[in-house]
This record gives C-alpha cells, sequence and structure tokens, in this order.
C-alpha cells in the first residue's frame, strides 16, 4: 500500500497536496482506498467554481457494487476538475499522480498542515 | 380438507418442544381487554365442491371481452393474445419466479429480461431500457421525477390531452416528493395547442410530456413540442402507446429524452385494470439517471457471454437516500409476455396490427357519421381511438348495448369531458364493426 510521505490524508481516505504557489493543492484518493472500493467505472465532480466548506461533498466514486461519497479535505472552491476521469480506472491504476480528482484553490493554507500526516494515516489504515 | 394440516399430536409435540402447556400461554400477555371474547362471525366451513360453486356464481356475475365485442379503451385495449404466450409464460420456471436477487444465478430469467430490454430499445428508438416499471402511469410519473433531478428545475409542462389517470398518479408521486408544479396546456380540436405551449414553456421547465396517440385517440403534434421542450432546455418526455409504434414515428426519432408507455397492448390480457408493464426508455446521455432495474450483457471469466444486473450503484440497496428511485423490482412475467408477442409477430406483424387497428377505426368512425345527429368530437388525425358527439348520452347508449352483447366504449362524462371514446383493434371483424352502427341505428 503506498503512502507517500509528501502528502496530507484524511480520515476519509483522501490525500492533498500542496502546490509551488502555495495557494492552490490537487486532492484525490488514496491507494488504500481505490483498492477497497475494487474497480472503479465512474466519477462524477461538482464543476469548477463551485466553493466548498470543508467536509462537505463533492462529488461521487463508483465501483461496481458500491458508490462513495467525496469530502474536501479543506475549505475553498474547485478550480479545476481532471477530464482524464472518463477513463475511471486511472484512478486504480494512478491515484496519486493521472488518477488526481480536482485541483482546489483553499481558502487558508495553514489548514493542510492540520491534516493528518503520512505516519499518522499509515497508522490509520494499520499498515 | 383443512387449510391448516397440522394434527393434535403435531400441536402436542409443538407446545412440549416449546415448553408451553397450551396455545393460550403463547399468547398470555395480550391483554384480556383486547381480546375478542366470541368467535368469528363467519358462516359454517364449506366443502371444496360448495366452494367451487359458490366462487362460480359469483365470477359468473362479471361480463368480459371473452364474451362481449368490446369497444372500450382509454388506457387499456382488446388485442389479440396468441396462444404460444400463454404455453410460455405459464412454464413454472416463469410463472412462479420472483425478482432474483442472487440475479447472476438466474441466467434464464436475465436473458429474458435483457431481449425484452432490446425490444424497447428498437421499439422506441431509443438506446437504454429498463426492465420495466409496474405500469405506465407510474413510468410517466418517474420520468417526471428524473427530468426534475436532470434539469434541477420544478414545472412539467404537459403539452396535451393525457390520460387522466396518469395524471392523477402523476399528482400522486410529485405531492409525495414534496415539490414540482404540473402546468396543463390548453387544448384546440382535441391536441395540444402550439400558441397555448409556447406560453408555458420557458427555463423553469424541467418536462415537458406528450401523450401520443392522446387520451382522445387523437395524434399530437409532437415534432412542433419537441422543438418547444429543446429551446427551452426542459426533457422531451413522451409517452407512446407500444402497438401504434408499428406504424408511427418512434419517439427517439423526433427526440425524445425519456419514452415511456403502457405495456399492456403487448400480449398482455385486460385484467381488470392491472397488472400492466411500464416501459421506460431513454437516450444513452441519461443511463446513470434511470430509475429500475437494468439487466446488462458481460463475458465471464472463461470468455462466455453472461447477464448481469448492471448499473446497480443507482439504486437505493446501494445508495440508498440519493438513489434515482425506491423501486426495486419490475413486471417480469408481462414484460415476458410482451417479448414472446413482439417475437411471434415480428416487425411486419406488428405493422400489420397497427395498421388493421388504423382502418378498422377509420372504417367505422365513418359509418357512424353516416348515422344522423353522430360526429366526430374532433377532426385531428387519430390512430385507434376517436370521440363520438351522441345524439343521446353516452351512459344511456352503453347500457342499451350492452344487452346486445357489445361494451359500446367508455363514457368522458366519467372524468369531466364530453362524449363516447371508442377503441378499435384488430380483433373487431367486419360483421362486429357493422352490427355495432345497425345498434346504433336501432336506438
Amino acid at each position: 500500500m503506498t503512502i507517500p510521505d509528501d502528502l496530507r490524508y484524511t480520515k476519509d481516505h483522501e490525500w492533498i497536496k500542496l502546490l509551488e504557489d502555495g495557494s492552490s493543492a490537487l486532492a484525490g484518493i488514496t491507494d488504500f482506498a481505490q483498492s477497497e472500493l475494487g474497480d472503479i467505472v465512474f466519477v462524477e465532480l461538482k464543476p469548477a467554481g463551485t466553493k466548498l466548506k470543508e467536509h462537505e461533498v463533492f462529488g461521487t466514486v463508483e465501483a461496481v457494487k458500491t458508490v462513495a461519497d467525496l469530502f474536501a479535505p479543506v475549505a475553498g472552491e474547485i478550480l479545476e476538475v481532471n477530464g482524464a476521469l472518463d477513463a475511471a480506472e486511472i484512478v486504480n491504476k494512478d491515484p496519486y499522480g493521472e488518477g488526481w480528482l480536482v485541483k482546489i484553490r483553499i481558502d487558508d493554507p495553514a489548514s493542510v498542515a492540520g491534516l493528518l500526516d503520512a505516519a499518522a494515516y499509515r497508522q490509520l489504515t494499520g499498515e | 380438507m383443512p387449510f391448516i394440516v397440522n394434527t393434535d399430536r403435531d400441536r402436542e409435540d409443538m407446545l412440549r418442544s416449546i415448553g408451553a402447556a397450551s396455545f393460550d400461554d403463547l399468547i398470555a400477555d395480550i391483554p384480556q381487554e383486547i381480546r375478542l371474547q366470541r368467535a368469528l362471525d363467519l358462516f359454517p366451513a364449506l366443502g371444496e365442491q360448495e366452494v367451487m360453486k359458490l366462487l362460480e356464481g359469483l365470477a359468473s356475475a362479471n361480463r368480459s371481452s371473452a364474451g362481449y365485442v368490446s369497444y372500450l379503451g382509454g388506457g387499456s385495449y382488446d388485442h389479440f393474445i396468441p396462444s404460444a404466450i400463454r404455453s410460455i409464460v405459464s412454464r413454472s420456471e416463469f410463472y412462479t419466479a420472483y425478482t432474483p436477487y442472487q440475479a447472476e444465478v438466474s441466467q434464464g430469467t436475465l436473458q429474458a429480461i435483457y431481449e425484452y430490454q432490446s425490444m424497447m430499445c428498437r421499439l422506441y428508438g431509443m438506446d437504454v431500457a429498463n426492465a420495466s416499471m409496474y405500469d405506465g402511469a407510474t413510468a410517466l410519473a418517474e420520468a417526471v421525477l428524473m427530468a426534475m433531478n436532470v434539469t434541477g428545475r420544478e414545472q412539467v409542462v404537459l403539452a396535451g390531452s393525457m390520460n387522466p389517470y396518469t395524471v392523477s398518479v402523476l399528482k400522486t408521486y410529485l405531492e409525495a416528493s414534496g415539490h414540482g408544479v404540473i402546468l396543463q396546456n390548453r387544448l384546440e380540436d382535441g391536441i395540444g395547442s402550439l400558441d397555448g405551449l409556447k406560453e408555458l414553456v420557458g427555463d423553469r421547465v424541467a418536462a415537458v410530456v406528450v401523450q401520443q396517440p392522446n387520451f382522445y385517440g387523437s395524434l399530437e403534434e409532437v415534432e412542433a413540442i419537441g422543438a418547444e421542450a429543446r429551446r427551452s432546455g426542459a426533457l422531451f418526455v413522451v409517452s407512446a402507446d407500444p402497438l401504434s409504434l408499428g406504424i408511427l414515428a418512434a419517439p427517439g426519432s423526433y427526440g425524445a429524452d425519456i419514452a415511456v408507455g403502457e405495456g399492456q397492448p403487448l400480449g398482455n390480457h385486460q385484467n381488470f385494470g392491472g397488472p400492466y408493464l411500464g416501459i421506460f426508455t431513454v437516450r444513452q446521455a441519461y443511463v446513470r439517471k434511470i430509475p429500475g432495474r437494468l439487466v446488462g450483457m458481460t463475458k465471464d471469466r472463461d470468455g462466455n457471454d453472461g447477464f448481469i444486473l448492471t448499473l446497480q450503484t443507482r439504486e437505493q440497496h446501494i445508495r440508498r437516500e440519493k438513489a434515482t428511485s425506491n423501486i426495486c423490482t419490475n413486471q417480469a412475467l408481462c414484460a415476458l409476455q410482451a417479448a414472446v408477442y413482439l417475437s411471434l409477430l415480428g416487425k411486419e406483424g406488428i405493422r400489420e396490427v397497427a395498421e388493421q387497428c388504423a382502418l378498422k377505426a377509420h372504417y367505422l368512425a365513418g359509418a357512424i357519421s353516416e348515422l344522423p345527429g353522430y360526429r366526430l368530437m374532433f377532426g385531428s388525425p387519430f390512430f385507434r381511438e376517436f370521440v363520438l358527439d351522441t345524439p343521446l348520452p353516452a351512459a344511456e347508449i352503453i347500457g342499451a348495448l350492452l344487452d346486445k352483447g357489445i361494451f359500446a366504449g367508455y363514457d368522458l362524462s366519467a372524468c369531466g369531458g364530453n362524449g363516447l371514446l371508442v377503441a378499435v383493434t384488430e380483433k373487431r371483424t367486419r360483421a362486429e364493426l357493422d352490427s355495432f352502427v345497425q345498434a346504433l341505428a336501432a336506438l
């Protein structure tokens, strides 16, 4: 199970990566999440421009026999939605890279530091 | 023979196993003051022979299209049902089966439903059909709910004349959902007014709904109605009679987003109102928004073709309160009857049935219009049904013709309308049609 050290994590098995500009970030679901879900067939996301509160649902990820809500790791606004998700299996294959879900502008960059680090997430998933 | 086959010995064994002295011990917690302190007021038990006589007597008071020449329509029609249908559907594997819960084990059931879905797509000219809904009325209601869900809008425009019972079901569904406003367009000569429609359709309309043919049997101007829907961004919902599609254009060909219908005319009996068959089809873009079960075809791990229930993530057993609908079953047996019927007829057969309906209906309408005092209520084109303006009240005509072995039609005053609604199916012979005209002339 891959848990990159340079990312932050939530209890809902999302990851977030602060980008160089310091005010925006990429977010997606973790390797653990994609493995638990099984083959992902469809991703539905709210459009760019949507404002999000922390933990607000911003979309769903569908596998064959289950559907999971996606929760905003921090408050902000969706800047961009990954256009490659029509081939939803990319989320299984490369959850931290090509399988990113949304790019968000973060209201408070300091809030990212408050999330779980790799060690804490490793403990959460019992790795 | 008793209904419950336990002997006294069986009962003693059971009580001993439970550890109770008598049956009364088992219901000791029910307070005396709410117990019925007397025997039930039933007549004494009858033997099988006496019960048969009693029930046969009751049943013989029914009058059905088996013994009468029927011109009754209004949503349920007396079409011919080939005997092969009963032979096939009464096989116990089909007749006694319930909705499969371990669906993949029931490959035969799934295949039959898949074939039915494929036929509905062909018939309606649409991309996806579900495994069926309870009936045409609830299919229409669910189509409207889906349109409201897809567009996020609240208004529903009924473009023309619709079956009032269907509208009543739609109202019930909207009330239960807590939102949705129905706007009924005005009619001109028995069909929806296009000018009236333009006034009603705007950017708050989720769905523009049309029934084809409409409740009076007349043909609505569906292409123009569809164009209005598209202009405003509403979904175009068409409720089309499946048999009419033997000669009328398929809803998919004139831009329907959702096409539904009542499947009773396809190999199903009239059944005094049900069970019926809800046909539900959509364009590919909406496949994840539709209610109901979906059977799909796929390959197993050995590469062989097989059938499954697919896109189940729409359904409530997975998506719970965010599901597209709470329906979790279908009308499998009625759908099978429809599929067998269409297989027997084929593309050419269904065209012939539809042509016969249309030709015979027009023949009868023409002949009746020659009688003094009778005329067609509307000038608009019709398929297999028409409304008569009559010199006597419709109810009187119906009563008089009953004595001659004829169900003359539906009295529209029963739903606040005016006239006699007459339906003519392929079952009606020339002799029967001429007898009908003569019976009216003799009144």
